[in-house]
């Protein structure tokens, strides 16, 4: 019963890395928004893009690991 | 002639499946079996001395990058070779990002920031070939690099500014009464910075993988359909190879960043 437990705490923790795909396509959406309006300027902040991506993105990871840890772990 | 080619290699991966088809259904590998750590030379005891693979990929991985950054600049070439104009591209390319995000004086900081960066780029791409090992996929490898860039930086931070070092915890644009609360999360986010170094590479690496095998794992399902997943692995890999640049260079500018804080700790 426990195990099983697990299996949906996996799936729900699952769900996580979903939400955070919603924020990196809004960390990307609005860069894009941005840079069409002053092209000139975007090509100096694809570095800010990055790390934005990249902090949106870690928490989705984050979810990821506690499935797995479920998954393969617990 | 390519296109030939392409028919050729396409009818071969679609006959090869059809004949080759297992006689049961069912996944034929396991996701997370390629990332087991086993001793080199025989032995189940795996001790932290124990060359394994990961010994080996490591070591093909600093090979790799003395190739290319010792022997392919060694000729000096004023038109250079294509491993010189790769080389200078790399070394370029990070020289720039250390100056722009973590300013002019970070640049004593540059050998080690295009070490790392050579060493994650070269172990995901090293990993990206079929039948290699990914060192990067795990938490151990990229945890030691996390916590050396965290250990080397908060030293830094120490060495160079001393007891004010702390004030990049103090946010003193805040109103007062808030600035404890502020400075608790500061504190946090600052000893989450290594966890999520690492956790974010390694995580990364370790989902695509997964995924490539869990799609090379439907063939063993499908029966005489199995060529049906190459078309979805050929796929992720092309994103697997773009990840893996990314992640490297998301691993470094994050560096940069936090290098900045430790030079500049005023808030």
């Amino acid at each position: 019963m426990e195990g099983d437990l697990a299996y949906i705490g996996a799936g729900l923790a699952g769900m996580g890395t979903g939400i955070a795909a919603l924020g990196v396509g809004n960390v990307a959406a609005n860069f894009l928004a941005g840079a069409l309006r002053n092209p000139s300027a975007a090509a100096s902040q694809t570095a800010t893009l990055f790390i934005g991506i990249a902090f949106a993105e870690a928490l989705g990871i984050f979810s990821f690991l506690v499935a797995l840890l479920l998954m393969f772990a617990v | 002639m390519g296109k030939l080619v392409f028919y050729v290699a396409l009818a071969l991966v679609v006959v090869s499946g059809v004949l080759f088809a297992p006689e049961h259904a069912g996944l034929a590998i396991h996701p997370m079996d390629q990332f087991t750590v086993e001793a080199l030379f025989g032995g189940a005891h795996v001790a932290w001395y124990t060359p394994t693979n990961v010994t080996l990929w490591m070591f093909l991985a600093i090979g790799a990058i003395f190739v290319l950054l010792v022997l392919g600049s060694a000729n000096r070439g004023i038109v250079p070779s294509r491993a010189q104009s790769v080389a200078e591209l790399a070394y370029g390319f990070i020289y720039k990002m250390v100056e722009d995000v973590a300013g002019k004086d970070a640049v004593k900081f540059f050998p080690y920031i295009m070490t790392l960066f050579m060493f994650i780029v070269t172990a995901n791409f090293l990993g990206l070939i079929p039948m290699s090992f990914t060192t990067t996929s795990h938490f151990a490898v990229t945890g030691v690099l996390a916590v050396i860039v965290f250990v080397a930086i908060t030293v830094t931070g120490f060495v160079l500014h001393g007891a004010k070092f702390l004030g990049l915890f103090w946010v003193s644009s805040a109103p007062l009464a808030l600035r404890p609360v502020l400075a608790l999360i500061e504190v946090i986010s600052y000893f989450v910075r290594p966890v999520s170094l690492c956790i974010r590479l390694a995580g990364n690496i370790m989902a695509g993988h997964a995924v490539l095998k869990v799609f090379a794992g439907f063939a063993g399902a499908l029966g005489f359909a199995s060529f049906l997943p190459i078309f979805a692995i050929s796929a992720f890999y092309a994103l697997e190879v773009l990840v893996a640049f990314i992640q490297a260079y998301v691993f470094t500018i994050l560096t940069c960043v936090y290098l900045k804080d430790a030079l500049h700790p005023s808030h």
